[in-house]
């Protein structure tokens, strides 16, 4: 028999999914239920004066109306932010469900209605009547630090919220010793997560004990949180992650309302249900992204690299949410890419502005790295005039040396950069590609194509690495698996991850199939209810398959070792002699001498005779799983546009992606991954963007000015896949659910840029929006502001010049 | 996203309706399709008092060819225009508005007296110099095209009046182009450029330009036409006329485009929309 393993199963989820009969949060009525409106600010930054109730409050089936002052008793602590490296201060202001005192930024909730109904709830929410003083407002994190700059939080005297710095090696000099030194400045715009479930949370009461459905990727991490806040023992509360519509990290949060709908539950005895409005998601759910890097690279004439040297600011919005200052940090281990160095320093500083706060979405900091040095080393190859991949080639990490320890001290698991770039270029006919370029060119048809050769850092655990004596995350992140074979034979999975969207129902299944013989259409898997299972850490940072997949697999292995014991005792044979083969569980040898897996847990549950007293009834086991080292998934993609020169709109008319994530469990699922992430970065390159004016007003608050692409936008995409095993876990698995995101957007702006050659365009700062991309042609300036993106003409880009603080680091 | 307290009439009849929008008052809103009042209403950026909901009324519906014109009843909806290859530009600018789920409910009535802009159909009825059909209680009038689109989302329609048909003239022997441009295929125009060009002897006999979104109404590139009208045919006239589009236009700016570049857009999608229209015109 074939092991499920490896087999393009289709997904378990969607008949449930595509049907309409999946559970979503904002799906589930109970009895007596409330509904929340939240009354929010629409100043950037103020004092709030008053806060008149009393229309609302005479409403007809209004049931409370509460200020943060009201509800100062519920919360214990405020919204937890769970970074604190050794050594560093963090500026982390208080940061209440509702605002107490001043507002810091659009949307910042002051107020909730409780009604009967939400339409009566909304109305409701209307006829609060606050008072504000405005107060001066800072949306531009490089201006917000320097002199002068009005201060978000004023007790700190200043913007920063924090500096960390990481290096390995003389930096200074590596550049001192290269032939040639490029600098570039690289803004990495802010985004919305825009899952299409927007969020959604109900708080339920019953007798001493509270319940939260939440559209969370982490229900475990939430609950002891929110039991913190509440004041409340953990086992007090129960949270269920119902069915979840996608959540790229926007759910990866503990969010103010979660905590509110669970302090009103327990303060009016019954349920409270708030549901997200799409314009609330704009401006309230955290958004990504957002930093400017300052890159400065070297190389010798011949394209060897030396050094890198990098200075972030990171805007991270007006509050620290659960890892706000983290994110950028994130992508630190892989900011030189695929590519050895002599001496790489990376800087970061955050910053306060009057913006929602910023936080994990896909990618998380990986992104941004990526792009800088993608680009920046596309830049070197102009200034060598060197092939882009040649220069690449030269300075890849060769596959015999790994593992490889970075200058950083990362050590990247395994990897094989030469061989996806070959493997892209068997796809991907480059010379052919440059014929035709030239042709359409004569044509006045600007087509380009660009490379994105990416490296990424996934799995998060391991634990020691990241916890509170690695990088200083309060937390651990092994995962935890419970495989529960019934007594027909049947079996269910109970996972510490959190799917929501990833295909891991139908992923995990395989893996436990395969070592428990049984078909995965006989498996189950549960998770996303604190009540059930045991206690796990979430999905988020591509880190399901290779930490909690690897748990599952510990745990079916466990089972599957009991089982043949049980075998053997029914078969009166040893059991090392028993093998698990076509779905059998048969004496080596002797394959007339089976049982099936069904036989074996009918006889685990219900023991005959012949079964020693010593062999324990029931057939289940539980793992606990914390990697040694995190997974580094690579690959090479190109991306082909077409440029109007005339208008300035860029269309991407191919795209070839090679993946390498190890190898693959369903390759549908991570089909499915790698279209959907290059479609994220594609809207990062060419259309999204979250804009706020100089007053702090959220320009971008719907669908049509935030524009997500759609398919109509975007190519069928060509994949491919290497597959580099991992050794770091058995599975030899690495993660999926980022990398096209994480490689995407380097190669759509070098496309851009490549296709734009003729007219002497060396940079473009994303969104290539066509209004930017005509002003580029055209010459007038770079029309590429990192502020709102529009109405005038100034352009930032000025290569080099760095901010005004943070080349002089302070951070340890 | 929750729309404020509304009533609700669903109308059968279109006196039944004029009787109710009567009865409602100056917050009473007609409904039809839905696709640009319900979004404005669940952000509360219009907020009417009773919705008269005309969507059962399939005597408004329907393409008919009478008189050397097209008769177009109210509720038509995208998705039928669309489909009705006859109607040449029409249905192509219909098939290109928003995306398939709003062309199946969206109606060439409702987008004409929301008079917006940005939308596909008040450019080309200006084009065609076409005309509505309104009734109201006091009777029945037919509104020039010129005459409907007053200011931003403003027509010269009544608070008690229902466009009842869309008339547009058929224009036999034109040719036409359709240019849209879009950051994404469902967004509303940046700009959008209507033509239609009639051809003899190898010269422009008449054309027509219509322009979207580059004004608080469509507009007429009067300019561009008379560049072009009663003389040769060709690229390199078309291209010269083409430079005319944008003139005496303010276009409102927006985070995605300048009125200088909604500008520059203008003429260079009013090039390409009249060499379409020429080559069909030939």
């Amino acid at each position: 028999m074939t092991p499920y393993v490896g087999q393009a199963i289709r997904r378990k989820e969607d008949p449930r999914m595509i049907s309409g009969r999946a559970n979503y949060t904002d799906d589930i009525s109970l009895p007596g239920m409330l509904h929340a409106a939240i009354v929010r600010s629409p100043e950037a930054h103020a004092a709030i004066v008053s806060i008149d109730k009393s229309a609302a409050e005479q409403r007809s089936g209004v049931v409370a109306v509460l200020t943060g002052e009201d509800m100062a008793p519920d919360f214990a602590s405020g919204l937890p932010m769970a970074w604190d490296p050794p050594g560093v201060d963090i500026n982390v202001p208080d940061h209440w469900p509702l605002k107490r005192g001043e507002v810091k930024h659009v949307g910042d909730p002051v107020a909730v209605v409780v009604a009967v109904d939400r339409y009566l709830a909304v109305d409701a929410a209307e006829d609060v009547i606050v008072e504000y003083d405005p107060k001066p407002v800072v949306v531009d994190p490089e201006a917000a630090l320097e002199d002068g700059a009005p201060l978000v939080w004023e007790q700190f005297g200043t913007n920063k919220t924090h500096e960390w710095a990481v290096g390995g090696g003389d930096v200074a000099a590596a550049l001192e010793a290269a032939d040639v030194v490029v600098e570039q400045r690289v803004p990495n715009h802010r985004t919305s997560g825009a899952p299409i479930e927007p969020r959604a949370a109900i708080g339920e009461p019953r007798a001493e004990s509270l319940t939260l459905y939440s559209t969370t990727q982490i229900p475990h991490i939430a609950r002891l949180l929110l039991a913190g806040m509440l004041d409340m023992p953990e086992d007090k509360l129960r949270v269920i992650a119902p069915d979840v519509g996608g959540g790229f990290g926007a759910k990866l949060q503990v969010y103010g309302e979660e905590a509110l709908v669970l302090a009103l539950a327990r303060r009016l005895g019954r349920a409270v249900k708030w549901t997200e409005s799409r314009s609330e998601h704009m401006t309230t759910s955290h958004h990504g992204r957002d930093q400017i890097a300052y890159v400065t690279l070297g190389a010798k004439r011949d394209g060897t690299l030396t050094g890198l040297k990098v200075r972030i600011v990171a805007d991270l919005g007006a509050y620290m949410q659960l890892l706000t200052p983290f994110i950028p940090e994130l992508g630190f281990p892989v900011m030189g890419g695929c590519y050895r160095f002599d001496a790489i320093d990376v800087h970061f500083t955050g910053v306060f502005t009057n913006k929602m706060c910023t936080d994990a979405i896909r990618g998380a900091g990986r992104p941004e790295a990526t792009y800088w040095i993608e680009l920046t080393m596309d830049k070197l190859a102009r200034e060598l005039d060197m092939d882009p991949l040649e220069l690449r080639r030269r300075n890849f990490i060769p596959k015999e040396e790994f593992p490889f320890e970075t200058k950083l001290g990362i050590v990247y698991d395994s990897g094989d950069y030469h061989g996806s770039l070959d493997r892209l270029l068997e796809n991907f006919d480059i010379e052919g590609f440059r014929r035709e370029q030239a042709e359409l060119r004569e044509k006045g048809i600007h087509r380009g194509v660009g490379f994105s050769t990416w490296v990424e850092v996934c799995g998060l655990a391991p634990s020691r690495a990241v916890g509170p004596q690695g990088v200083g995350l309060q937390a651990a992140f092994w995962e935890s698996a419970m495989v529960r074979v019934h007594p027909s034979g049947s079996a269910t999975v109970y996972t510490g991850t959190s799917p929501h969207g990833q295909g891991l129902d139908t992923s995990f299944a395989q893996i436990a199939a395969d070592r428990l013989g049984i078909d995965p259409e006989n498996v189950d898997v549960l998770h996303g209810d604190t009540d059930q299972g045991p206690w796990g850490w979430g999905t988020y940072g591509s880190r399901s398959l290779s930490v909690g997949g690897e748990a599952v697999a510990k745990a079916a292995e466990k089972v599957q070792a009991k089982a043949k014991r049980i075998c053997a005792a029914l078969l009166e044979a040893s059991p090392d002699d028993i093998e698990l083969a076509d779905g059998r569980f048969q004496v080596r040898g002797s394959p007339d001498k089976a049982k099936t897996m069904a036989e074996i847990a009918f006889a685990a549950h219900v023991p005959p005779q012949e079964l020693p007293a010593e062999i324990e009834p029931g057939l289940e086991e539980n793992s606990f799983y914390d990697p040694e080292n995190f997974v580094f998934p690579f690959g090479a993609h190109a991306c082909i546009v077409d440029v109007d020169v005339e208008t300035g709109k860029v269309q991407v008319v191919r795209y070839v992606a090679v993946d390498d994530c190890g190898p693959a469990i369903n390759p549908m699922l991570i089909d499915g991954q790698v279209h959907g992430g290059i479609v994220h970065a594609i809207g990062q390159a060419l259309y999204e963007q979250i804009v706020y004016d100089e007053d702090g007003q959220l320009v971008t608050g719907t669908f049509v000015d935030y524009a997500l692409p759609t398919a109509a936008e975007v190519p069928s995409f060509e994949t491919d896949r290497t597959e580099t095993p991992s050794p770091v876990n058995s599975l030899g698995v690495k993660g999926i659910g980022e990398a096209g995101t994480i490689a995407a957007t380097p190669a759509v702006t070098a496309a851009v840029i490549d296709a734009l050659q003729p007219f002497g365009v060396e940079w473009l700062d994303m969104p290539h929006t066509p209004m930017r991309v005509w002003n580029a042609i055209h010459g007038h300036g770079h029309g590429n502001g990192h502020g709102p993106p529009s109405l005038g003409e100034h352009g930032m880009g000025s290569a080099g010049s760095g901010p005004s603080s943070p080349d002089e680091g302070g951070a340890p | 996203m929750i729309p404020a307290e509304f009533d609700y009439v669903r109308a059968d009849s279109v006196d039944g309706a004029l009787g109710a929008l009567a009865e409602g008052g100056e917050d009473a809103k007609l409904l039809a399709g839905g696709h640009s009042l319900l979004p404005l209403m669940k952000l509360r950026l219009a907020v009417p008092t009773v919705l008269v909901d005309i969507g059962g009324l399939d005597e408004l519906r329907g393409v008919e060819r009478e008189n050397g014109g097209w008769r177009v009843g109210a509720l038509t909806t995208h998705a039928t225009l669309q489909d009705t290859d006859e109607l040449g530009v029409v249905a192509r600018a219909a098939s290109l508005i928003a995306d398939q789920q709003v062309r199946n409910r969206g109606t060439i009535g409702g987008s004409l007296a929301h008079g917006d802009p940005a939308s596909d159909l008040p450019g080309v009825l200006l084009a065609f110099d076409g005309s509505v059909t309104a009734r109201s209680g006091g009777g029945e009038r037919e509104i020039a095209a010129a005459d409907l689109f007053q200011d931003y989302l403003t027509t010269s329609l009544g608070a008690d009046e229902v466009i009842t048909t869309v008339n547009m003239p058929a224009l036999e022997g034109y040719g036409w182009g359709y240019e849209k441009f879009t950051r994404r295929a469902e967004d509303w125009a940046m700009v959008g450029v209507v033509a239609l060009v009639k051809a003899s002897g190898g010269g422009c006999e008449d054309v027509r330009i219509g322009l979207t979104h580059m004004g608080p109404t469509p507009l007429r590139a009067t300019a561009a036409e008379d560049a072009l009208r009663g003389g040769p045919l060709d690229a390199e006239r078309i291209a010269a006329a083409a430079e005319h589009a944008a003139d005496g236009t303010e276009p409102p700016g927006d985070a995605n485009a300048t009125p200088d570049y909604k500008r520059h857009l203008a003429r260079v999608l009013t090039r390409r929309a009249l060499e379409s229209a020429a080559a069909g015109a030939a």
